[in-house]
């Protein structure tokens, strides 16, 4: 899957020396989840972990905190509420750690993308590493997914949770306005990030401060 | 080069060595529980690759005592790795047994100042689960060491391992099969695997004593456990299978060891609290307590 998104900004030519290489090696082959069974996707990881398709094979296995974990699974739409105790969850992992968005919620909504409580784009609010789509995804796309990443990692391409220390006045500005929202919620429609700097911008900003 | 420095090379060396044959068996029994759940399971060198990972990660500490309490556990539990004789060899030259279950509970208490000071309620319950249920199971491992330190006069380990060196027939497993029953049911609960999981727990209360660990802590939490099961099965081979002559037939019998543990880890659900406990003391303790009468009496 390509990462064409639009709120994705340009972090991954880092300079990668021998040993960055070697700890994403391990990295890539021991990734503990936290999964936030937030949706439908949870139970489509049962299959993925026991004997049909087995994840421990790639060294994969759930976690029981946010401490302990490297990846994030973020299985299903999210409500308002959900995203700030899943933003208190990321924010607890130790780095390196990596999101994972299963399905078409945390990409556009999917079929809630009209409910008042349910948040559209999880791109705005954290870093995403790497997107599912389907609804849901069968355990083959969760493991094909999983391998991908698991390229990324060694590659380091995967690198959200730099992308959120970076710009993170951006993903706390768009946090806020949906988490502090004043307004009631059945008022008409408003794009609440007409107003924020655009991908393009922030990409602009980006090259601007690599160049430094 | 010195004698002190010799000493001081080999006591490294059984550190990274218990360290990494504990490492090594965590993997295998990570397959055996796969393959009896017909999964493919990881790699054997998988806990290697899990520990150095968690080394590579940023860590949060809480304070001072964190770190001192989990240091102090590891360095508890690596100095009774020293007095755990491995194929009838022991650097310090003295592997007493008393010695080997005092400074055990070092590396568990180490483990609960430094889990206990990072704040959280279910590190707290973890811990209080951990040591009530060390009532539970070193009560009838003594019993059952008592009945042998009444047989040889001798708290040695060694003297034990050697005692059982006339072959087959002699060794400790037939000549006390009630104690060897005993300590395995106490064994299960020694490692912590199920039925007698209380303080790990990952679903009810979040991983317990390992719920603020993170990063290199973790990579600690792991190494602790790995250096837990080499001072423990190689207890018990010294103490019931005969010790061991050669390196590689020590290290099939601990296994053999932990793989017996690990079979039956797979088949159990966890007990509650106090029903484990209860349980420790009625069968293990009957069996240890029987076996103490009968060496007393007629052994």
């Amino acid at each position: 899957m390509e990462h064409d998104n639009i709120y994705l900004t340009n972090l991954r030519d880092e300079k990668q020396n021998m040993w960055t290489g070697l700890a994403n090696y391990f990295r890539k082959r021991s990734m503990w989840m936290l999964y936030y069974c937030t949706g439908c996707g949870a139970i489509e990881l049962p299959p993925t972990m026991t004997s049909r398709y087995d994840m421990e094979r790639l060294g994969m296995g759930p976690m029981a905190t946010p401490r302990q974990a490297d990846l994030l699974l973020i299985t299903g739409y999210l409500s308002v509420k959900t995203l700030k105790r899943v933003i208190w969850s990321y924010e607890q992992m130790q780095e390196p750690k990596y999101v994972v968005g299963f399905g078409s919620c945390p990409i556009n909504g999917g079929i809630y993308w009209d409910a008042y409580p349910v948040i559209n784009h999880l791109e705005a609010f954290m870093p995403v590493d790497m997107s599912i789509a389907g609804c849901m995804p069968r355990p083959q796309a969760i493991i094909d997914a999983f391998e991908k990443l698991m390229d990324e990692i060694q590659q380091g391409k995967a690198v959200g949770y730099k992308r959120y220390r970076k710009h993170y006045d951006w993903y706390k500005r768009n946090q806020d306005l949906v988490l502090n929202r004043q307004s009631a919620v059945l008022t008409p429609y408003v794009d609440p990030f007409a107003s924020m700097p655009t991908a393009a911008e922030l990409m602009a900003q980006e090259s601007e401060d690599s160049h430094v | 080069m010195n004698a002190h420095a010799l000493t001081a090379l080999k006591l490294t060396g059984i550190a990274f060595g218990a360290m990494s044959l504990g490492l090594l068996f965590m993997g295998l029994g990570r397959i055996v529980s796969a393959r009896i759940q017909r999964r493919i399971g990881p790699p054997f060198y998988q806990s290697f690759i899990d520990v150095i990972k968690c080394f590579t990660k940023t860590s949060i500490t809480h304070n001072f005592v964190m770190d001192l309490g989990i240091i102090m556990a590891l360095g508890g539990l690596i100095a009774t790795a020293f007095f755990v004789p491995f194929a009838n060899f022991s650097v310090l030259g003295s592997s007493s047994v008393v010695i080997v279950l005092y400074l055990m509970s070092i590396g568990y208490l180490g483990m609960a100042m430094g889990v206990s000071a990072s704040g959280n309620p279910n590190a707290t319950i973890g811990i209080s689960r951990a040591l009530a249920l060390m009532l539970g199971y070193k009560i009838p491992f003594v019993m059952v060491i008592m009945a042998m330190i009444l047989t040889y006069n001798s708290s040695d380990l060694l003297t034990y391992a050697l005692a059982q060196n006339h072959g087959f027939g002699s060794w400790h497993i037939f000549k006390y099969p009630l104690g060897f029953i005993a300590v395995e049911i106490a064994f299960q609960a020694m490692v912590g695997e199920k039925p007698y999981d209380h303080m790990i727990a990952p679903a009810e209360i979040a991983s317990g004593p390992m719920v603020e660990l993170s990063g290199k802590y973790l990579g600690i939490g792991f190494l602790l456990h790995a250096v837990q099961l080499y001072v423990e099965t190689g207890l018990i081979v010294n103490l019931f299978l005969g010790g061991a002559q050669t390196w590689y037939i020590m290290m099939v019998k601990m296994f053999a060891v932990y793989f017996t543990t690990m079979c039956i880890n797979a088949v159990m659900a966890r007990y509650r609290i106090e029903q484990g406990i209860r349980h420790l003391w009625i069968w293990a303790g009957s069996f240890a307590l029987l076996q103490l009468v009968y060496t007393r009496i007629w052994g």
